[in-house]
């Protein structure tokens, strides 16, 4: 009897939190939002991307800012089949790891490849920015990298 | 100097939304619905362990002491007696009630469990042990399946029950 079944509601937990970027991050996320993609110099010469206050290796300051891309090689990729809600695309595509041109390390990020086979490590993507209007200082300013020649 | 209207006026980033949000469909189960749906009818509705006979209010579908299902529906009185209550002087974070106020735990007649109520209708300094109060229930148009249908309780103007009647459910 309805009496005794159970109820139901939606219940939304969420906390607002706004960070602080700080120097190098906020000026890889102004890039972004400007259409560029950022590196730092770190230690030996090397580009990081995305660029990080301080060498991972040597814990050194990091030093000037470099532009990278726009294209770059996929490192190494997994294909989502059926994304989640609240994932960047609504439709199959990859999370890979992207070495940009200009690069010593890969960023994570999607690629809109249409299908797995149209994806392989080693492959050449570029970066394809949401409208300058929609694009607000952050990661998904990115839409997605997509395969060179395609975009 | 350049207006907000432009990327380049907008100043570098600073700061960088990241909100965590859960989504759950929460179910109270089906013990706790009847509670809840006796809230929605301006009832509160607890349940009677078949083996010790206390009723539990909220009834969480099971006995605590001897293990068994409650499954006898038992409807309470609208009245009921203070145990213990914390006056509440400190603001706090999402405070939605105005300091000072009386929370209580109140023991309704017919049940053998307490439950945490506010207390209106009285200075603080007149809340006491023992004191009779009376549930206040807001419109019957905004009654809802929610503890937000009981606005708060009162004092009902009976006389302070005995300490002895409810000195085990302190």
């Amino acid at each position: 009897m309805a009496e005794h079944e159970a109820l139901h509601a939606s219940h939304v937990l969420e906390y607002p939190y706004s960070r602080s970027v700080g120097p190098v991050i906020g000026a890889f996320l102004t890039g972004l939002r400007e259409g560029r993609l950022t590196g730092v110099r770190g230690a030996g010469g090397s580009v990081i991307v995305p660029p990080t206050e301080y060498d991972p290796t040597t814990g050194e300051d990091t030093g000037e800012l470099v532009e990278v891309g726009p294209g770059g090689v996929v490192e190494t990729w997994a294909w989502v089949e059926q994304p989640l809600p609240k994932q960047p695309l609504d439709h199959p595509f990859a999370w890979a790891l992207i070495r940009l041109d200009g690069a010593d390390t890969a960023l994570l990020h999607v690629v809109d490849a249409g299908d797995p086979g149209s994806i392989a490590t080693g492959d050449r993507v570029t970066v394809r920015f949401r409208p300058e209007a929609d694009r607000v200082g952050s990661m998904a300013d990115i839409e997605a990298f997509v395969p060179e020649g395609s975009a | 100097m350049a207006d907000d209207s432009t990327i380049e006026g907008r100043g570098p980033v600073t700061t960088l939304a990241t909100p965590i949000r859960l989504d759950f469909d929460f179910t109270p189960g089906i013990a706790q619905s009847v509670f809840l749906r006796g809230l929605a009818r301006g009832r509160f509705m607890g349940q009677r362990c078949p083996k010790c006979g206390k009723v539990y209010v909220p009834s969480r579908g099971s006995c605590p002491t001897d293990g068994v299902p409650t499954t006898e529906d038992v409807e309470l009185a609208n009245v009921g007696t203070v145990t213990t209550y914390c006056v509440v002087n400190v603001p706090f974070a999402g405070q939605s009630i105005e300091i000072p106020y009386i929370c209580a735990q109140v023991l309704l007649d017919g049940a053998n469990l307490s439950f945490m109520g506010l207390i209106q209708e009285i200075p603080t300094d007149e809340i006491r042990m023992g004191m009779r109060v009376e549930a206040v229930w807001v419109d019957e148009a905004d009654l809802t399946p929610s503890l937000a249908s009981v606005k708060y309780f009162r004092p009902s103007g009976e006389p302070d029950a005995d300490y002895e009647s409810y000195k085990e459910y302190l």
